[in-house]
């Protein structure tokens, strides 16, 4: 249960980062808060030659309000998001997610982005950037680009993200004041994996219920979103809503597997409960 | 063997030098090398809590932070915050609860549970549970933790 040797680089600049990247490509690994990368590595399931250690980075830490975007900085660490104000009033499905995120030592140390990049299925971030239509700045020596949540995620701890790249911050849409966002999760016991877990989103004004997204984690390889199931709630009147509908369309969207305790079966039986809780709270129980 | 790097850290007020592989966990760094057994390693993988420390004044996983990481930060174990007389009437209540029988996870605990009152001045049971889950005890139960704790709150508040 110790890691395997390795050197370590602390790094003071994303140049130098970029410079070890490129010359010992998959060799090294970023370490940002280390709550997965070091316990994967303590087992040997990781085993780099080069820890690169982002943490004194100023410019990858920071939240922002820019027009009409909430950026996050990577490297702020979890306790900081949950604490943020300009979080709880322009992106509240991330405050709402933050508390299921592992224990509270670990939100001490582990990192926004670090949660992102490591796209563990039943992490509760990748459901939620995506729930928000957020978008992912990447950085390298070739340059910046940007990645939508949607496409950032490829399979389980596989993401966009080449061997050499940076994930330096979050872009979020600041959430309008109609905005309804919902989140919870099934687990065992509080801060335990999820055995299925929701972020929805939807505004609901005057009644009627705009733009719905329902994404799910912990029951496939990526978070998972419910496009077909969340178009029946679209436009429709709170007092329309036809929730049986909704969840049985939920299988067109997603295929759940099953994992070393919940069944398919019961994952998908999770889902559809999570499912009503978030209409429940949208129609506010007219239906 | 990767070469090892000095470092200096701030352990319980007092700056500790030492030659250190980057592959050392803070957990065994404050063991072996300051010799602070107070600091227990349990699963090394982060799950059960007892190498709970604080780094830079917030509690951490001893076992999944680096000791190389802690040059110039200021950690405090168990004894530190023992000496520091801050938890005495929280150690108390654990002993006069029950709250502890192979003590292996007691000072995970207490330290998680400092932070705790530190930040919630009047938790309820659930917040207790809730701030206490990263923590495992394989002896108490848990109620009897929840219930120390829970008691320190109150006799802070004037209530006890």
């Amino acid at each position: 249960m110790k890691p395997r040797e390795f050197e370590y680089i602390r790094a003071s600049s994303l140049d130098e980062v970029f410079a070890t990247l490129d010359s010992h490509g998959d060799d090294a690994k970023i370490l940002a808060g280390g709550q997965s990368l070091i316990a994967a590595m303590n087992m040997r399931f990781a085993a780099p030659e080069i820890l690169i250690d982002i943490n004194d980075i100023a410019e990858l830490k920071g939240i922002n309000v820019e027009g009409g975007t909430l950026r996050i900085g990577a490297m702020n660490r979890h306790v900081d998001v949950m604490g943020s104000a300009d979080v709880a009033t322009h992106a509240p499905l991330i405050s709402l997610a933050m508390p299921n995120i592992a224990h509270a030592t670990i939100r001490n140390r582990g990192t926004f982005g670090g949660s992102l990049a490591n796209a563990d299925p039943a992490s509760e971030l990748p459901a939620c950037t995506i729930a928000l239509d957020g978008v992912f700045n990447i950085q390298g020596s070739a340059g910046a680009r940007q990645v939508a949540a949607i496409d950032f995620f490829e399979g389980a701890y596989a993401t966009k993200l080449k061997d050499n790249e940076v994930l330096v911050s979050v872009d979020l849409p600041i959430s309008s004041p109609e905005s309804k966002p919902f989140f919870e999760e099934v687990s065992r016991r509080q801060g335990d994996y999820a055995m299925a877990g929701l972020a929805a989103q939807a505004n609901v004004a005057g009644g009627i219920i705009s733009n719905p997204k329902l994404v799910f984690f912990a029951v496939s390889e990526v978070a998972a979103s419910a496009p077909s199931a969340a178009a029946l709630l679209d436009g429709k009147n709170i007092v329309d809503v036809d929730v049986d509908a909704v969840c049985d369309t939920l299988a067109n969207d997603i295929t759940p597997f099953e994992d070393l305790t919940t069944s398919a079966e019961a994952k998908m039986h999770l889902m559809k409960v999570l499912t009503k809780r978030a209409i429940s709270q949208w129609t506010g129980d007219k239906k | 063997m990767s070469d090892s790097v000095t470092i200096t850290a701030i352990v319980n007020g007092e700056s500790i030098t030492a030659a250190v592989e980057p592959r050392l966990s803070l957990a065994d760094f404050l063991r072996t090398n300051v010799g602070l057994t107070g600091t227990h390693v349990g699963c090394e993988h982060g799950v059960c809590g007892a190498c709970t420390v604080r780094v830079g004044g917030k509690t951490a996983r001893g076992c999944l932070t680096l000791a190389i990481q802690c040059d110039g930060v200021e950690v405090e174990t168990i004894e530190g915050a023992t000496e520091s007389g801050r938890i005495k009437d929280l150690q108390e209540n654990f002993i006069a609860r029950n709250a502890l029988q192979c003590g292996f996870c007691t000072p995970g605990m207490l330290l998680t549970a400092d932070e705790l009152l530190k930040e919630n001045t009047s938790p309820t049971r659930e917040e207790i549970r809730e701030h206490l889950s990263g923590n495992y005890c394989r002896c108490t139960g848990y109620e009897a933790i929840v219930d120390a704790i829970e008691l320190t709150a109150k006799q802070r508040n004037g209530e006890g």
